[in-house]
C-alpha cells in the first residue's frame, strides 16, 4: 500500500526490457509486488472502475479493449505510462494519485497476461 | 480465453435465439396486479436482474441470465409488462415481470451501450459501439426490422451514443467520433430516413432529449459546451449552448462519464454535469443559456430532479462516488449532503418522488430515502448493483 513512486521507475524500465525481451515475462520478474490484500482492491477496481468505459469483461466499450490480444505488441512501459498518465485529447484519464507506480505496472501486467477475475 | 467464451457463448445465443420464440406463454403462477409499482435492479457482475416493489419496499425475484451488464440500462413497454434490457456484450433481453423470466434474448452486436423504445411502442432500438451503429427491433418478437450503420468519412463507423426516442417514432442519436447527430424516422419501420447534421461538435458523449420531445441536447466531451438540435425545427441546424462554459480552464482527470438521460429540468430550468468540474450547471431552457452554476462536492455523473421539480439529486465520480446531493432547485443551495455507501452507481425515484431508491455497488446494496426527511427507509441487498429502473419510464419520452 505504501509505495514511493520514486523506486519504482528503474525497475518499470527494467521490467519493460525483460516484458520486450520474450513472451515469458511474468508478475513476479524480481518487482515489488502490491499486497495481496491491495491486489484484490485493484482487481475490483480494473473490472468495475475501469470497466465502466472497458468492459467489465475488458472487450472494450468507449475505450478500447484491453483484453492480451489488443495489447499484444504493446510495450509494458507504454500501457503502464498510459495508465499514470492517461491519453490526451481521449476520454482516458491520468490515474496517478489513485495508483502507484508499481501498482500501474502490475495492472499493466496484469492486462497482458489476461487479468484476474474478481474473487 | 475471453475471446473463445465469447464466440461460444455468442453461437449458443443464436442457437437459442432461433429456438426461442417462446410465444406468450401463460404463467398459472403469476399473481394478479398490476405493474406500476415494479422495478428492475440491475446486478451488473451476476449478469441478474432484481425484480422489486416499491409499495411494501420489497424484492419479488431474481431474473438470471443477461450476460455483461456492465452498463447496462433498461426501457419497458407501454403496459409495464416488460422490461427491454440491453447488455454491454451486445445481449437485447426482454423480460417478463409478471412470469418473472426472460421472454427472449439475442446477441445484436458486439458491444452495445443502451437503447430505447419507439413513441408507439413497437419498436426497440440499440445504440452499438461494435459494429457503430443503429439496430432497431420489433417489441414483439425482437426480429431485426432496421440496421441504421454509423459510417461516416471513409466508410469508418463510429461508436453511438445518446439515442433517444423522439415524437414521431423518430429515433435521434450522437456519432462519438464523428461529431454527429442523426434524426431517424422509422414511421416505416423497414425504411428508416435519416437526417444527419455534421459538425456539431467534438466527441459527444451522451444525450438527451426534452420531456415534451422537442429538444434533443448532446453533451460534449472534447470541448466546452452541448449541441441543442430543436426537432419542431430540424431545418434550423444544430446550435451550440453553453460554449466554453470551462471558460478555457483545465479540465480534472473524468474517472467516470456524466451521464445525461434521466436529466433533471425543474420548471424552466434545467440542471447538468459539468463536465470536469465540481459544478452543476443551471440552464435557462427558454434562451438555453447559462443561469448559474452550483458548487457540488465532486464531478456530478448523474444529475435527476425529483418528479415534482423541488430538488435535484447527484451522484458522483471517483472519488467522491460515495456521497450524495441534494439540491433546492428554489434557492440553488444544497440542503443535504448523504453517504448512502461505497461506489454510488444511480439513482431512481418513486413514480411521486416521496422516495428515491440509490444503488451502492461496492456495498451491494441499495438505499431507500425519504426525499422529505433524507431519512434511510430500507436497505435492499443487491450483487453489485449499479442501473435501477421502474416501470413509470414506460410512459415518458426519452426514458
Amino acid at each position: 500500500m505504501v509505495f514511493s513512486t520514486s523506486r519504482g521507475f528503474a525497475p518499470a524500465l527494467f521490467a519493460a526490457a525483460m516484458g520486450l525481451a520474450g513472451p515469458a515475462y511474468t508478475a513476479n520478474g524480481g518487482d515489488k509486488l502490491p499486497a495481496s490484500s491491495r491486489q484484490s482492491e485493484l482487481v475490483h477496481m480494473v473490472r468495475h472502475d475501469c470497466g465502466s468505459c472497458h468492459g467489465l469483461t475488458l472487450a472494450g466499450g468507449l475505450g478500447p479493449a484491453l483484453l492480451p490480444d489488443a495489447l499484444a505488441g504493446k510495450p509494458i512501459e507504454y500501457v503502464e505510462r498510459v495508465i499514470l498518465d492517461g491519453r490526451p485529447g481521449t476520454a482516458m484519464p491520468p490515474w496517478r494519485g489513485m495508483v502507484s507506480d508499481e501498482e500501474a505496472r502490475w495492472i499493466a501486467q496484469q492486462l497482458q497476461n489476461g487479468f484476474p477475475r474478481e474473487q | 480465453m475471453d475471446f473463445r467464451e465469447n464466440s461460444r457463448f455468442l453461437k449458443l445465443s443464436a442457437v437459442a435465439a432461433a429456438m426461442l420464440p417462446l410465444a406468450a406463454a401463460a404463467c398459472p403462477d403469476a399473481p394478479v396486479r398490476g405493474t406500476g409499482d415494479l422495478g428492475l435492479i440491475v446486478e451488473r457482475a451476476a449478469g441478474r436482474l432484481e425484480l422489486i416493489e416499491t409499495t411494501g419496499r420489497s424484492v419479488l425475484g431474481r431474473i438470471e441470465g443477461l450476460g455483461d451488464l456492465s452498463h447496462a440500462s433498461i426501457v419497458y413497454s407501454r403496459d409495464g409488462r416488460y422490461g427491454f434490457v440491453f447488455g454491454r456484450d451486445g445481449g437485447l433481453t426482454k423480460v417478463d415481470l409478471l412470469c418473472r423470466r426472460v421472454e427472449q434474448r439475442v446477441i445484436q452486436a458486439g458491444n452495445s451501450i443502451g437503447g430505447a423504445i419507439s413513441q408507439d411502442g413497437r419498436l426497440i432500438a440499440v445504440e452499438n459501439y461494435t459494429p457503430g451503429g443503429v439496430k432497431v427491433f420489433s417489441a414483439e418478437t425482437l426480429e431485426l426490422l432496421a440496421d441504421i450503420p454509423a459510417e461516416y468519412a471513409d466508410g469508418k463507423r463510429a461508436k453511438v451514443v445518446g439515442l433517444a426516442d423522439a415524437p414521431g417514432n423518430r429515433f435521434v442519436f450522437s456519432l462519438f467520433e464523428a461529431g454527429e447527430i442523426w434524426v431517424a424516422d422509422l414511421s416505416d419501420p423497414r425504411q428508416p430516413v435519416v437526417q444527419k447534421f455534421r459538425g456539431i461538435g467534438t466527441q459527444p458523449y451522451d444525450a438527451l432529449i426534452t420531456p415534451d420531445g422537442r429538444y434533443y441536447l448532446a453533451g460534449l466531451f472534447g470541448e466546452d459546451g452541448l449541441a441543442l438540435l430543436d426537432l419542431w425545427h430540424p431545418e434550423l441546424g444544430v446550435r451550440r449552448v453553453l460554449d466554453g462554459y470551462g471558460k478555457g480552464e483545465e479540465k480534472l482527470p473524468v474517472y467516470k462519464m456524466p451521464h445525461l438521460r434521466g436529466w433533471a429540468l425543474a420548471g424552466r430550468y434545467a440542471y447538468l454535469p459539468a463536465v470536469g468540474r465540481h459544478e452543476v450547471l443551471v440552464v435557462d431552457t427558454t434562451t438555453w443559456t447559462e443561469a448559474g452554476r452550483i458548487a457540488v462536492a465532486g464531478q456530478p455523473v448523474f444529475v435527476m430532479a425529483r418528479p415534482d421539480g423541488r430538488q435535484v439529486w447527484v451522484n458522483f465520480a471517483l472519488p467522491d462516488n460515495d456521497t450524495v446531493q441534494v439540491i433546492d432547485t428554489e434557492s440553488l443551495a444544497v440542503v443535504s449532503t448523504l453517504k448512502p455507501g461505497k461506489a454510488v452507481l444511480h439513482l431512481e425515484f418513486t413514480p411521486r418522488g416521496e422516495a428515491v431508491w440509490i444503488s451502492a455497488r461496492d456495498d451491494d446494496r441499495v438505499i431507500v430515502y425519504d426525499t422529505a426527511s433524507f431519512a434511510p427507509l430500507a436497505q435492499i441487498p443487491a450483487d453489485k448493483p449499479s442501473g435501477i429502473f421502474f416501470t413509470v419510464r414506460a410512459a415518458r419520452i426519452g426514458l
